[in-house]
């Protein structure tokens, strides 16, 4: 407090770089996060290990059986990913980083890049460590699945990622929406409960819905069958087709929510 | 410096401000006073870039908010008391906002000593009482040793001691060449603390002016001020009646 700022303010202009280590900050400043991401973790292995234990048919998708407590576990990172937001508007933080970053299609950018990049992490570690768990506490007669079968490498990989995808969608409903809890219920009613719904009734679109995706053409290694009669199936994307759906939502949640987030008043 | 020119700001039918032209001057403490509802606040939020004006507009240091290079390194402001997550420290409250305008870390520490919070930086501000609250906010604001400084109500909460420090760091700021922008309704305290008096009411310039050429003819500061604006008072209460049985 000895001189005027005006002698003292450096060069060039804050930028990505400066505002991702902002959110870093925020990110890992608050003890929710971690609570939630190991809880996260937590249950995908324990799901996983639980439905893996009670594999009988040896001839069925081992692989997509460890992975099924992703699909509970994305809950968890896409309402993290709306917190991230929302709790900004809810505790007013908001109004103190926009003071501090007015350019605020960054701030979006962001959270985005250092929330994807901490839930692509322990994403990609659930899912392998789940993988892993489930190979050696499969009953006998059931034989573990290795990474170097057909298939199996990638459906872990891309499960590990829709952690990243469904937070990022989370992060876009937040900031399109701006209310925890009604974020919370669009992002649950939007990947879980209207996925029921057009599962029964619409075969040709249920293949686009998120949940779908990550069950049925992510975590997969082999076609999907439904019961006896095959035919009766939705059509399910290829596991990069379904990546490459999910990302999409998770880009326009992501640049509705930027767009809004720039226009209106905080 | 600031420059407001011409700001209009309507939310619905309501005109929250109204053509609203003043300049705040380095070097001296300015105080914002008006009646609630005068549309203090949204002056503050239109200055900050947080609401858009409808026409017009507002130069700080001669550029639009939007426009600065590290705007906390030019502008401080505290515009409410609880502006933090109720669950993260003050201390990583500040190193966020620092992060984020390539502020040096050790300034955190700097500031969380200068407002007195230094014992309770590592705890969590969701705890932290209201005058609390409000020194964390003034520590966001001093954060990037700014030219201009912006506070809306910072007195809100504070207890007598906290008042007076308020006020004599205020006072020390504007000494020092810095613009210093205070939203007030508490007058005898900016009759204290401001040099120079902005008045609004209903959104309206009513004075620019200073403190001594408003209080001139009057008995104090405070009947200047309700000379000025009774044409200009939304919300105003009568005094109590006696009940009647």
């Amino acid at each position: 407090m000895t001189t005027t700022a005006e002698t003292r303010v450096p060069s060039g202009r804050y930028g990505l770089a400066q505002v991702a280590r902002m959110e870093w900050i925020k990110l890992r400043s608050l003890r929710s996060t971690w609570w939630t991401l190991v809880v996260t973790a937590a249950g995908t292995v324990g799901i996983g290990v639980a439905v893996g234990v009670n594999t009988r048919n040896a001839s069925g998708d081992v692989t997509n059986n460890a992975l099924a407590g992703v699909v509970p576990g994305l809950l968890l990172t896409g309402v993290l990913g709306v917190l991230i937001m929302t709790s900004e508007y809810a505790s007013g933080t908001i109004r103190a980083t926009l003071a501090a970053v007015p350019r605020r299609p960054l701030i979006l950018a962001a959270k985005a890049a250092v929330f994807g990049a901490v839930t692509l992490v322990v994403g990609e570690a659930a899912s392998f460590i789940a993988f892993f768990a489930v190979g050696a506490t499969l009953r006998d007669g059931v034989a573990a699945p290795t990474l170097g079968q057909p298939g199996v490498l990638r459906a872990v990989a891309v499960t590990g990622a829709a952690y990243c995808l469904i937070g990022l969608l989370g992060l876009g409903l937040g900031a399109i929406i701006r209310h925890t809890a009604a974020a919370v219920g669009v992002l649950v009613a939007g990947v879980y409960v209207v996925a029921q719904f057009i599962g029964i009734m619409a075969h040709g679109v249920a293949s686009y819905m998120p949940i779908l995706i990550v069950a049925n053409s992510l975590s997969t290694t082999m076609p999907v069958t439904c019961g006896t009669d095959g035919a009766s199936c939705p059509d399910f994307l290829s596991a990069w087709a379904g990546l490459g759906v999910l990302a999409l939502y998770a880009v326009i949640a992501l640049a509705v929510g930027g767009w809004l987030l720039a226009r209106r008043d905080a | 410096m600031i420059e407001a020119r011409n700001l209009t700001r309507r939310y619905g039918p309501t005109v929250a401000v109204d053509a609203l032209s003043f300049d705040v001057r380095p070097g001296s403490v300015t105080g914002f006073l008006g009646p609630n509802g005068s549309g203090k606040s949204t002056t503050m939020r239109l200055i900050l870039g947080l609401d858009r004006p409808d026409t017009g507009q507002v130069r700080v240091g001669g550029r639009r908010y939007r426009e600065l290079r590290w705007p906390l390194r030019e502008v401080g402001a505290l515009l409410e008391a609880r502006a933090f997550h109720p669950g993260r420290s003050a201390r990583s409250h500040l190193a966020a906002l620092a992060a984020s305008n390539a502020i040096p870390r050790a300034r955190v520490d700097e500031v969380l000593d200068m407002v007195g919070l230094t014992g309770a930086a590592g705890r969590r501000a969701g705890k932290f009482s209201l005058g609390m609250g409000q020194r964390l906010g003034v520590a966001a604001a001093l954060l990037g040793d700014p030219a201009v400084l912006l506070l809306d109500e910072p007195v809100n909460g504070l207890d007598p001691e906290g008042v007076r420090w308020i006020r004599d760091l205020l006072k020390s700021l504007a000494a020092q060449g810095r613009t210093v922008f205070v939203s007030s309704h508490l007058i005898s305290e900016m009759a204290l603390t401001a040099e120079r008096l902005v008045v609004i009411g209903q959104g309206r310039l009513l004075a620019d002016t200073t403190v001594a050429e408003l209080s001139a003819g009057s008995a104090s500061l405070e009947d200047a001020f309700f000379r000025l604006t009774s044409a200009a008072v939304e919300y105003q209460g009568s005094t109590a009646k006696e009940a009647t049985s």
